[in-house]
């Protein structure tokens, strides 16, 4: 798709061009335009890395090599609901494999991987610096403190099951 | 604004400030932890009591950083009394306010540390806890508001900026800070007041100040709760800095995971452009500074100078060989000093009291206080600033209220993948940068994990090593080939598979993966496995023989 039509049917890509523009069409903004445009699609969209590669006039192998490097970057959808397992050393000292085993258990996902029905995404941070909660599991961006296993298999149900 | 402008400000602060002396604070801590533990609610719930008690007039409610004990939140801090109380409900505010500022009474079963203390602090000033401890970085974190400069302003916020632009040169600040004998608290330890000097020798009419705050290390959140709970304070070490070495452009590159500290920094910076201390001719002099934050994309490596430089110029976060060091050629090829969260939190005391003051405390050749992060299995997890040279038994059976549930204490771990694990022999080791790296381990960035006897020393060895793997930028061959090969031969050896032969292997390997690596991630990658083995060998003996 080109760049003009792409950005005439999806108004997401307004707030990807304003970055761009705010950095003045340089390279140096790369990652700021990718952290806005991942803010505004939940992942990186492969269209929308073309449109940003022409905008900044990169090769596409600069940009790719940029979003595969860094792990908050992910190119593909993340699912409707996250599960984030902290797994910083005071959560691995507490307990948080046993969490990650119960969900692979339950829900047959390991890290990094999405149900089939893009309901559930689970993923594992390397450290989220709530070190006096641990372990921790952030839900859908929202911290769930000294964590067991039981628990937070309840609330992932509770979530998915709910329109 | 000009200086005259912001004074007349600042004194009106104060004077409000003397005021309302004797009215009751509340301060409700509104760190990262105590927020997740549903400090908010408390607040609303608070606000509305009071309105309902009819003490809005008398009653102050703030929301503050990092209070310290977080695994006892949401934490609440009644001043002047200094009566804590721990994990608040919103439910059991209205029993505080009544028994608390009505009644005069303080409710004994919700004090801090009442489930663990058979006699629980009114005044929590006087608990071990606390009063172990010795607050210079994080001397207003969790006493002011830290989205409010007004706040920080009461507290000599912004003092020591004006005191460099209108009393003291360049040379001046650069010498206060060598005097005050201050070392890099990122982790390697480097002379702060060196490194400025460095940077100030190099001729350029552009050079770059950088906050470094991709705190990667796991199990350490002190830049975090720094950059939550008095963000001011390292905008102010940043310009001091930038003044001293002569920049005009500062970049705060601060984690993705940490969205609550963006924010917070990002609000900081707006007021203090607002208010003149951030801008063009500062304070109406010929000063300009200016701070942008930049987020990082979670990448361990861009904790190191030549990575975060490359992150900042929006490319891959690889090391770069050094020299040149960013003193000579950083960002975009230009003199650049980086400098950590913590580091720059700590310049405007040494210039308030002056740089014979900071030497003075902690040990002749670790200068001043350093902020932990302590977690684990420990009673009391949260956040310290203790002196160097304070011991590990002091901060674990003291300050953190010992191991929980009366386990053994088995290993401290410090310094993160980059460290090592300290053992019950030396639990009276001095916290400080010669003392941790004498038995093998590094101060580091601040995180101290406490393990029980319950923690796998080979487990945790391959943890770090895995850590390590995953993180490797895979620049060079010796950490990209080197880190996978230990983590393999660990994971043998974790699974009992291992021989003998095996760990002759990884001694082997962690000796040249450490001297030929390019950057410190791989120098120091066998930190964790190296200390296992000096000090925990029969682990590894053990799980061979069976």
């Amino acid at each position: 798709m080109l760049n003009q039509e792409l950005a005439k049917t999806d108004p997401r890509v307004k707030l990807i061009a304003a970055k761009i523009k705010k950095g003045n069409y340089k390279a140096d903004a790369l990652i700021e335009i990718l952290h806005s445009a991942q803010n505004a699609y939940g992942y990186l969209p492969m269209n929308v890395l073309r449109y940003i590669t022409k905008e900044l006039r990169l090769p596409p192998s600069r940009v790719y090599s940029t979003v595969t490097f860094y792990h908050f970057f992910s190119l593909k959808s993340k699912g409707e609901h996250t599960c984030l397992v902290c797994t910083g050393t005071a959560c691995y000292v507490k307990g948080a494999q046993l969490i990650l085993n119960e969900i692979e258990k339950q829900f047959a996902l390991k890290p990094g991987q999405v149900s089939a029905d893009n309901k559930l995404g689970v993923q594992v941070a390397r450290c989220i610096g709530a070190c006096g909660l641990a372990p921790a599991v952030v839900l859908d961006d929202e911290v769930q403190a000294k964590a067991n296993a039981g628990d937070i298999i309840n609330k992932i149900n509770a979530k998915i099951v709910a329109p | 604004m000009n200086r005259q402008d912001l004074q007349t400000i600042i004194s009106a602060e104060k004077e409000k400030d003397q005021t309302n002396k004797n009215k009751n604070k509340v301060c409700v801590c509104c760190g990262a932890s105590c927020i997740s533990s549903g400090s908010e609610e408390v607040i609303k719930k608070l606000q509305e009591e009071i309105i309902i008690k009819g003490m809005n007039a008398d009653v102050e409610v703030i929301p503050t950083g990092c209070m310290g004990p977080c695994n006892q939140g949401p934490l609440v801090k009644f001043l002047p009394d200094y009566t804590m109380y721990q994990k608040v409900n919103s439910t059991d505010v209205e029993h505080i306010v009544q028994n608390q500022l009505i009644d005069k009474k303080p409710v004994e079963n919700l004090l801090l540390f009442s489930d663990s203390r058979p006699q629980p602090f009114i005044n929590a000033q006087e608990d071990p806890f606390f009063k172990k401890q010795m607050k210079i970085a994080l001397k207003d974190c969790g006493d002011i508001n830290p989205e409010k400069i007004e706040d920080y302003f009461v507290h000599d916020g912004y003092k020591a900026l004006d005191k460099v632009l209108f009393q003291m040169s360049p040379e001046e600040v650069i010498a206060e800070i060598r005097q005050s004998r201050m070392r890099g608290r990122g982790g390697a330890g480097y002379p702060t007041g060196l490194k400025w000097e460095t940077v100030y020798k190099y001729v350029n009419d552009q050079k770059y100040v950088i906050c470094n705050g991709d705190e990667g290390d796991p199990g350490a959140f002190m830049d975090r709760s720094v950059l939550e709970g008095n963000p001011h304070r390292v905008l102010e070490g940043m310009a001091i800095a930038a003044y001293a070495i002569g920049a005009n452009k500062g970049y705060a590159y601060i984690r993705g995971e940490y969205p609550l500290a963006i924010k917070r920094i990002e609000l900081a910076i707006k007021q203090a452009k607002k208010s003149g201390i951030l801008g063009s001719n500062i304070l109406g002099t010929p000063f300009s500074f200016d701070v942008e934050v930049r987020i990082g994309a979670g990448a361990f490596v861009c904790g190191e100078e030549t990575a975060l430089i490359a992150s900042i110029e929006g490319k891959r976060g690889t090391p770069k060989p050094r020299p040149p060091f960013p003193a000579e050629s950083g960002l975009w090829g230009k003199p650049t000093l980086i400098n950590n969260v913590e580091t720059f939190a700590g310049i405007a005391p040494i210039i308030n009291n002056g740089g014979e003051w900071y030497s003075e405390i902690g040990t002749p050749k670790s200068a001043g206080t350093k902020v932990f992060a302590l977690a684990g299995k420990i009673n009391y997890s949260g956040l310290i600033e203790v002196p160097m040279g304070t011991s590990l038994r002091e901060i674990i059976f003291e300050i953190g209220g010992g191991m929980q549930g009366n386990k053994a204490f088995k290993a401290a771990q410090t310094g993160g993948p980059s460290g090592g694990c300290i053992p019950p022999a030396h639990l009276d080791v001095k916290m400080d940068y010669e003392s941790l790296i004498s038995l093998g381990s590094i101060m580091g960035s601040g995180g101290l994990i406490i393990m029980d006897e319950s923690s796998d020393m080979v487990d945790v060895a391959r943890y770090f090593m895995e850590f390590c793997m995953d993180e490797s930028c895979g620049k060079c061959v010796p950490c990209r080939v080197g880190t996978k090969m230990m983590h393999d031969l660990l994971q043998k050896i974790c699974d009992n598979n291992g021989t003998t032969i095996d760990v002759q292997r990884l001694e082997e390997l962690a000796g040249y993966v450490k001297e030929t690596s390019l950057c410190g991630l791989g120098a120091s990658a066998p930190n964790p496995l190296l200390s296992t083995l000096r000090h925990f060998r029969h682990e590894y003996d053990n799980k061979i023989e069976q």
